[in-house]
């Protein structure tokens, strides 16, 4: 029950598969790392499971905590308590960071309910003062003009302040700098607990070595091929991925 | 869900607040369709002036010699069918000065629209008008004191000559388009109001257009004078339930800033989407005079409106900030004029249009600077949002500028509300409507700064509904 499980799962875009008999089972408490060759359907897992209307999902289930949350709409996956940091996270121009996480907690209330602003506020800046970021950044528009790195800071303030059961983290390490890397790792393992699971999606060992995983896959053409602890990442990392996709050519000829 | 059903159930949607209506019971009816009997009519239920019914008959023919501008303007004006419309409905009441003396469904009417409490909470003065006629007209009595006068058109044009005649029809002339001549030939109810020399208004004075009857006609009329450094402050507000068959609303609007005076004349229009919303409004600011239009429409199945502002006097100042949002079925034409006819003087233009849809906003711009003038400065900006590839924008921005002296900048854009940014906040827990909105109010954010705080919570309220509704 206190899984997020993902069962052959067979995605498709433009009649071209993506996902292919895709498995992985994430229980609370643990941060599973996925790495694999660019192209190879990270992004896409994580879209689809995120309720991405872009993708034709031909068969399989995705059950958070027992419920399928496939076929949903996105905002009632975010509501049943799955976050995905995304890659490459949107602009909103005119739209504060502020009332953006503001508008995300209201809408998780019940109806007539509002939210409390002056703890709200207490709230957000806390988080912003742990990753570090500067409390002018409140009143600027969403992800507009931030560099790189700002945007994936911005993308774990909200995953901080929305606090999910299940976060995605899709490539959040690509853009910080060594100082951020740290700070936005220290984040997230602030909120490693009991109570949550991590899906960690990233090229690089360095993240790793702050984020310390408990299982580490691999995916390649669509599925995962291999999987193991947080040995095989430091593998990946010294020989590349050419001994996976043989291994991969050789046991499916 | 898809485009198509998205759309479709955008056109169920508008003005839910406003629609509504109560069962007709009309003494005063001018009947269907229009002519010389039904101005004589309306003029006699009045009991005008002679000038008066001249002025209006002279309109009148006027109107029937102007062909229908559809050379440039949308053609859906040829389905107007003046000879089906009714120009004249009144339940024969003077306005009453208390709520309590109001006819029972129009005091309803009004309830439901919040504006006893918004009079009690912020304005001055209420103006409430339906179909022809005011059925409540209120100042706070200091301002009565200070010689403010705010009054209906027909009481100012009978009580007030010497102050109201010399201006009337002079900012916007009968003849200036074809609308303008019919609202001169059939007008009735509208604010006539005079603020003193050096009165400044703190709150600002309110009249609510509300539109009851079916195949209706509301030609209001409106004529504001602020005598030389008195400043005034005036919002109006319109709503319509949703008919099955075309109203017609057009209304004329003249604005009188005399030296160093200030006007702020504030619009939150949301007409239901069988409204042809067909409105003349033009100021006038003399030396050091300001002018400043913030036009919001909502609604309505085709709004034709450009404001403008004559600056006749060295230094007079222009402003129009305007938003418009045109959801399905529905298309906002509407822009701005800036005559500049004296030295040193400013005139600025901020244009936002929300398309969603079939929804169509047009964005026209006149800007009159001539050559033998010195120093004076027009800046124009409209930017247009789409939401959902069938909406379409257009811009015609004419600046007329001549002389060295003089600078004109000139900015437009058009952006998008991309499927992914609306997946990037419903995967923050937002609604598809939500999410539509926010990005929507992101997009005025900047202008609504520049609105009284109690009409951008109103504004904002009236986008959240519109978007809600438009995703279902
Ligand atoms: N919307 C789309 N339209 C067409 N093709 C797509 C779309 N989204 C993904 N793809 C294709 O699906 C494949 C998987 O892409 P995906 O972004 O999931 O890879 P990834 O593993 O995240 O790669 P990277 O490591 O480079 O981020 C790629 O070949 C990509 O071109
Ligand atoms: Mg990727």
């Amino acid at each position: 029950m206190n899984t997020l499980e993902i069962k052959n799962l067979n995605v498709s875009i433009d009649g071209q598969a993506i996902l292919k008999d895709f498995n992985l089972t994430i229980p609370k408490g643990e941060v599973h790392a996925l790495m694999g060759p660019n192209g190879t359907g990270k992004s896409t897992l994580a879209k689809v499971m995120a309720g991405h209307e872009d993708y034709t999902v031909e068969s399989g289930e995705i059950l958070l905590d027992g419920e399928n949350i496939l076929g949903k709409e996105a905002d009632e996956i975010s509501h049943a308590g799955l976050f995905l940091a995304f890659q490459y996270p949107m602009e909103i121009p005119g739209v504060s960071i502020a009332n953006f996480i503001r508008a995300a907690r209201q809408a998780r209330l019940p109806e007539g309910e509002d939210i409390n602003a002056v703890e709200y506020y207490k709230e957000l800046y806390a988080k912003m003062d742990s990753l570090k970021m500067d409390r002018k950044f409140t009143a600027r528009s969403l992800n507009e003009g931030f560099s790189g790195g700002e945007k994936k800071r911005c993308e774990i303030l909200q995953m901080a302040m929305l606090e999910p059961k299940y976060c995605v983290m899709d490539e959040t390490d690509s853009g910080l700098d060594i100082d951020a890397l740290r700070i936005v790792s220290e984040g997230v393992n602030h909120m490693r607990s009991e109570e949550r699971g991590f899906l960690v999606i990233t090229h690089y060992q360095r993240l790793l070595d702050y984020i310390i995983p408990d299982v580490v896959h691999v995916m390649y053409d669509g599925r995962i091929v291999h999987s193991g602890d947080k040995e095989l990442a430091k593998e990946l990392e010294s020989k590349g991925y050419d001994w996976v996709k043989e291994e991969f050519a050789s046991a499916s000829a | 869900m898809s485009d198509t059903d998205l759309q479709d159930q955008a056109i169920q949607v508008d003005t839910e607040k406003g629609n509504f209506s109560y069962p007709e019971d009309y003494e005063f009816d001018a009947g269907v369709g229009l002519n010389e009997e039904t101005v004589k009519y309306i003029s006699k239920v009045k009991n005008e002036d002679p000038w008066v019914l001249d002025f209006r008959l002279k309109a009148l023919e006027i109107f029937n010699k102007k062909p229908m501008p559809t050379k440039w303007a949308d053609t859906d004006l040829e389905n107007i069918e003046f000879e089906k419309i009714r120009y004249y409905l009144s339940k024969g009441q003077v306005p009453a000065r208390s709520w309590d003396d109001v006819p029972d469904d129009v005091k309803e009417t009004f309830e439901r629209l919040g504006i006893p409490e918004q009079e009690r909470k912020f304005l001055a003065g209420v103006e409430a008008q339906f179909d022809s006629e005011a059925s409540y007209s209120r100042m706070k009595e200091d301002l009565e004191k200070e010689g403010v006068i705010f009054v209906g058109s027909t009481e100012g044009l009978a009580k007030y000559p010497e102050i109201f005649k010399p201006y009337f029809g002079k900012v916007i002339p009968t003849s200036d388009n074809k609308f303008s001549a019919l609202n001169s030939a059939t007008f009735s109810g509208g604010s006539f109001i005079y603020v003193p020399k050096g009165v400044k208004l703190k709150q600002p004075l309110q009249a609510y257009f509300r539109i009851n009857a079916e195949n209706f006609g509301q030609f209001e009329r409106t004529l504001i004078i602020a005598d030389e450094g008195a400043e005034i402050t005036y919002m109006e507000g319109c709503t319509a339930p949703k008919f099955e068959t075309a109203t017609l609303h057009s209304a004329v609007v003249e604005l009188v800033a005399l030296k160093n005076a200030k006007i702020q004349y504030i619009t939150v229009q949301n007409w239901s989407s069988n409204v042809f919303n067909l409105v003349t409004k033009r100021g006038m600011a003399d030396e050091g005079a300001e002018v400043k239009w913030i036009d919001c429409n909502i609604g309505s199945r085709l709004t034709m409106k450009y404001p403008g502002v004559v600056l006749k006097g060295q230094g007079a100042r222009g402003e129009v900030l305007s938003i418009a949002l045109a959801n399905d079925g529905q298309h906002q034409d509407t822009g701005a004029k800036m005559m500049h006819l004296a030295d040193n003087t400013t005139s600025n233009i901020i244009s936002k249009s929300i398309s969603i849809g079939e929804g169509r906003s047009t964005y026209r711009g006149q800007v009159h600077m001539p050559k033998h003038l010195k120093n004076c400065k027009n800046n124009t900006e409209c930017d247009a949002l789409l939401i959902n590839t069938n909406s379409r924008t257009d811009t015609y921005p004419a600046i007329t500028t001549r002389g060295q002296n003089n600078t004109v900048q000139h900015e437009a854009s058009v952006s998008k509300v991309s499927a992914e940014q609306i997946f990037y906040m419903m995967q923050r827990g937002l609604s598809e409507g939500e999410a539509m909105s926010l990005a929507v109010n992101g997009f005025v954010n900047e202008l609504m700064k520049a609105f009284p705080m109690e009409y951008s919570v109103e504004l904002k309220r009236l986008i959240d509904m519109e978007m809600e509704g438009s995703v279902g």
